[in-house]
């Protein structure tokens, strides 16, 4: 990485200067990017990402100088575990020339102007600021090195800067004292970037900068928030699968204890009191009407979701592998299957809202800040402006908070009482209005030419909707991209050496919200293509982790993918052998071009498979933080090994089951590897996604091991031995 | 009811329905907002805290049984201004993620640390049984080990 280079050119951008309450001076800047649809949309055809949003024409704040001292960093981005918030302090405190504990990373609140347009997700909050944040710190900097300069009749080029403090001329200033002082600012030219190599931060071990207040309880939740005068909110939900809300009957949840007021809106009915528990009861008193239409079971679903029903969308073709697959003898077949998956994050969805007369303020855990304003607006019918989304650190996100219709109904109840009102789901009505992970169906077909080489590979895939039951993609993003692009994520077959392959994706529109699941169809698709790949190994008696190696094209991405795949089977020492009753299981797969090879160490204990160890290797380009990159594949290993093994939802007289976790099956302690080793690969030239990746080989290296114990292809998630 | 404990060091007398789970009068009555809710049922362990020294499930713990006792949350955990050994070893290992369980896994741990001083593997696996969907898992057991060390060094 030393060899980094600046390739991109520098944004157009303009600074704007402003007091700010309390503080000393707020520093924001119009960050200009090319039109949010038409680049998010081409990016995300390209790689699956969203990019970072930046921008409209407002202007955003992003930095705040404190009188002692501190820089205070607007976030657009949420901090829901995945390290993000550390990033971008070492990020920011390296090219602003402070310590890593000047810096204070906080959400920015709608109000501040710095709002993503799109979401926190897709693992790309470091990949999308690491240039802007660079460009508008390094700004700053010379900023207040000018304003500096002139303080002290110093030459601008003379003056040192370490720990915000500017000296020359025999004296010193630090930043605080400076922006105090300063009245008109000179905003230059953005200053080359520092080379990485010159960093202090950025690429080192760094601890999160929310470690302490999480380990100490004072991290301010969603579901902490809280105002004076709060009463709490409770709104009636049907456990359901399609249930409209006709009317209701609120006599009797009127003469509750407590109840302040019962509120009826169109579409639901809900009840505010003194008390959480006095608001619940009172909710379950209410005599709701439901209309449904149909009583679903599991076996409803199985059969919708089959590859061959619905439309298909062909979304890679290279050569002619849907010819030779049809018409070729010896073709190998074989078909996958995944459920449907909740998110189960810890902190239930809801929000704190205060409405008073034409604005409104939200407190919530959300992914999608501007999304969440927006719908609070039109609900309420309040000028966007005059709406202030004041996001908290997220209880878990995992994508299920790219949906936040909880606090739209927040402030319809704090609307109607004129209190601020805090109203969270409880786990069953978080279970049951999930917007879960699709349930899955793969084909997949294959042919070996007589050297034992692919000559023909096809992945089919049925799958819910994904990205296109998001309320973030407007209906004319299907009509562009065609096919589901979140559902076939990890869905293209990634060994493009092979002559002849091709993926087709079969779309499902579903009776409950399916959408976002951390990593989206990455985790389904690389189960089906990398078990596959084990099975047309052995089929063509070539050792696994060659086999794969032989059929990566010449490319970058073929390189990368290449040295992970290396990495991986030389750290674990991967032999294709059982020994002492453990076997080894290897899978890789590509994405958001961050590559991943994993090897799971298994063995069958009680008829339960056992993952003793995982050892993964990952390339993102170039790590950030290592330690973090390092948490996010341990954890996304163990979330991989969960969904994999144990986790399953099912459709049973129109509920939506199990609701509580226990009967939800989730990795606990005594599941989990003892072992995880992660290795990092650096062979890029900028920072890479790094939370979502590491969630592709796991289910397919858990299954490619268990069958060396058992002689059985476990072809279906939960996998079961 | 008036229900009357000792919580973190300082008495304390709440005006309550005496069935109100004790999360609840924690959190919205006495405004400690370390102690999480998760389920409400007892299945996850976010709410865990304790009662005369035993972990307990709050979200499903009528507050009238309090009475009298000695509750500890993760806010009174640490004495002194001075880590807790097992605050001391989660940082250390840099444990949290999104950090919503942590601070039920943290005095679940406590819990287990004055039974068991030195954890086993297993004991650890028996007993350490709330559920993180960030999956720190790996971490944390790392951290029970190192917390088990610095108690047993401190003492």
């Amino acid at each position: 990485m030393s060899e980094h280079k600046t390739k991109k050119k520098f944004s157009r951008r303009k600074f704007i200067i402003r007091s700010a309450i309390g503080t000393g001076v707020a520093i924001g800047a119009v960050y200009f990017t090319r039109p949010v649809w038409r680049r998010s949309i081409a990016g995300f055809a390209n790689t699956a990402e969203l990019p970072y949003n930046g921008s409209t024409d407002e202007p955003r704040i992003w930095f705040e100088v404190t009188a002692d001292n501190q820089v205070i960093l607007n976030s657009p981005k949420v901090e829901m575990g995945q390290g993000t918030f550390t990033g971008l302090a070492q990020i920011a405190a390296d090219e602003l020339e402070i310590d890593i504990r000047q810096i204070k990373v906080i959400h920015a609140p709608t109000e501040s102007g710095n709002i993503d347009g799109m979401s926190t997700g897709g693992s790309l909050s470091i990949v999308g600021l690491w240039q802007p944040l660079r460009e508008l710190a390094a700004t700053m900097r010379e900023m207040l090195k000018a304003g500096a300069a002139k303080m002290l009749d110093a030459d601008p080029g003379s003056l040192k800067v370490a720990q915000g403090v500017v000296s020359g001329n025999g004296k010193s200033l630090t930043y605080g004292e400076i922006v105090k002082a300063v009245k008109e600012w000179e905003i230059p030219d953005t200053p080359p970037l520092k080379d990485v190599s010159e960093y202090k931060f950025v690429g080192k071990p760094i601890p999160r900068v929310d470690l302490e207040d999480k380990v100490y309880g004072t991290s301010m939740f969603g579901m902490d928030a809280t105002l004076p005068n709060m009463l709490y909110g409770a709104v009636a939900h049907s456990s359901r699968i399609g249930a409209k809300y006709v009317g209701a009957d609120t006599s009797k949840a009127e003469k509750m204890p407590g109840v302040v007021k019962v509120v009826k809106e169109n579409d639901f009915v809900g009840v505010v009191a003194t008390t959480r528990m006095e608001a619940e009861l009172a909710k379950n008193a209410i005599d709701v009407g439901w209309e449904v239409d149909r009583n679903w079971q599991s076996e409803d679903i199985e059969e919708m979701i089959r590859v061959g029903k619905g439309e298909p969308v062909t979304i890679q073709k290279s050569g002619r592998a849907k010819r030779i697959l049809n018409n070729e003898e010896d073709v190998v077949t074989a078909e996958f299957k995944s459920p449907i998956g909740a998110h189960a994050q810890m902190e239930p969805n809801g929000a704190l809202a205060h409405v008073e007369g034409d604005k409104a303020t939200v407190y919530i855990s959300t992914q999608v800040v501007k999304l969440t304003r927006d719908e609070v607006a039109d609900r309420l019918g309040l000028k966007a402006e005059n709406v202030n989304i004041v996001p908290t650190y997220l209880g878990g996100g995992f994508g299920r908070r790219l949906h936040t219709p909880n606090a739209m109904q927040a402030a319809l109840l704090s609307q109607a009482v004129g209190q601020p009102v805090k109203c969270f789901f409880n786990r069953k009505e978080e279970f049951q209005n999930d917007t879960f992970r699709p349930p899955t169906h793969h084909i997949m077909r294959g042919k070996l030419d007589e050297k034992g080489n692919i000559k023909a590979i096809e992945h089919s895939l049925s799958s819910g909707d994904v990205m296109f039951g998001s309320p973030l993609f407007p209906a004319i993003a299907g009509s562009i991209v065609g096919a589901d692009l979140g559902a076939w994520r990890g869905g293209m077959i990634q060994y493009r050496g092979i002559p002849n392959y091709r993926a087709v994706s079969w779309r499902v529109k579903l009776p409950f919200a399916t959408s976002w699941w951390r990593s989206l169809g990455l985790l389904a698709n690389t189960f089906a293509i990398e078990s596959f790949m084990d099975e047309l190994a052995l089929k063509a008696g070539r050792d696994p982790v060659q086999f794969r190696l032989d059929h990566i094209q010449d490319d970058e991405a073929g390189y990368r993918l290449r040295e992970v795949i290396k990495a991986a089977a030389k750290r674990s020492n991967y032999k294709d052998e059982v020994v002492n009753g453990r076997a080894m299981g290897f899978a890789a797969s590509t994405d958001a071009n961050t590559p991943c090879a994993q090897v799971a160490e298994v063995s069958i204990q009680d008829n339960e498979i056992k993952v003793h160890k995982v050892t993964c290797a990952i390339d993102p380009g170039f790590a950030v933080n290592p330690d973090q990159v390092r948490a996010q594949c341990e954890g996304a290993i163990v979330m991989g090994q969960s969904a994999a093994m144990y986790e399953r939802m099912f459709v049973k007289d129109g509920q939506l089951l199990p609701t509580i976790y226990g009967p939800y099956r989730m990795a606990l302690m005594k599941d989990a590897p003892k072992e995880i080793d992660v290795v990092i690969l650096e062979n890029g030239d900028a920072p890479g996604a790094v939370g979502e990746p590491p969630l592709g080989p796991i289910a397919a290296a858990i299954a490619n091991a268990a069958f060396r114990l058992t002689g059985e292809r476990l072809r279906e998630m939960p996998l079961e031995a | 009811m008036t229900i009357s404990f000792t919580i973190n060091g300082v008495p304390k007398s709440v005006e309550a329905d005496g069935n109100t789970p004790l999360l609840w009068v924690v959190r919205d009555t006495l405004d400690l907002k370390g102690t999480k809710f998760g389920c409400g049922k007892a299945a996850c362990g976010a709410c865990t805290l304790h009662v005369d020294g035993e972990a307990i499930r709050s979200c499903s713990y009528p507050v009238k049984f309090a009475e009298g006792k000695n509750i500890t949350t993760i806010e009174g955990l640490a004495e002194d201004g001075k880590p807790h050994p097992v605050q001391q070893a989660w940082i250390e290992e840099i444990v949290p993620q999104c950090g919503y369980c942590q601070p039920g896994f943290m005095m679940a741990t406590a819990a287990l640390l004055e039974k068991i001083p030195n954890p086993t593997d297993e004991d650890i696996d028996n007993n350490i049984v709330n559920v993180c969907r960030c999956a720190t898992y790996y971490r944390m057991r790392k951290a029970i080990h190192r917390a088990a060390v610095i108690k047993n060094t401190n003492s």
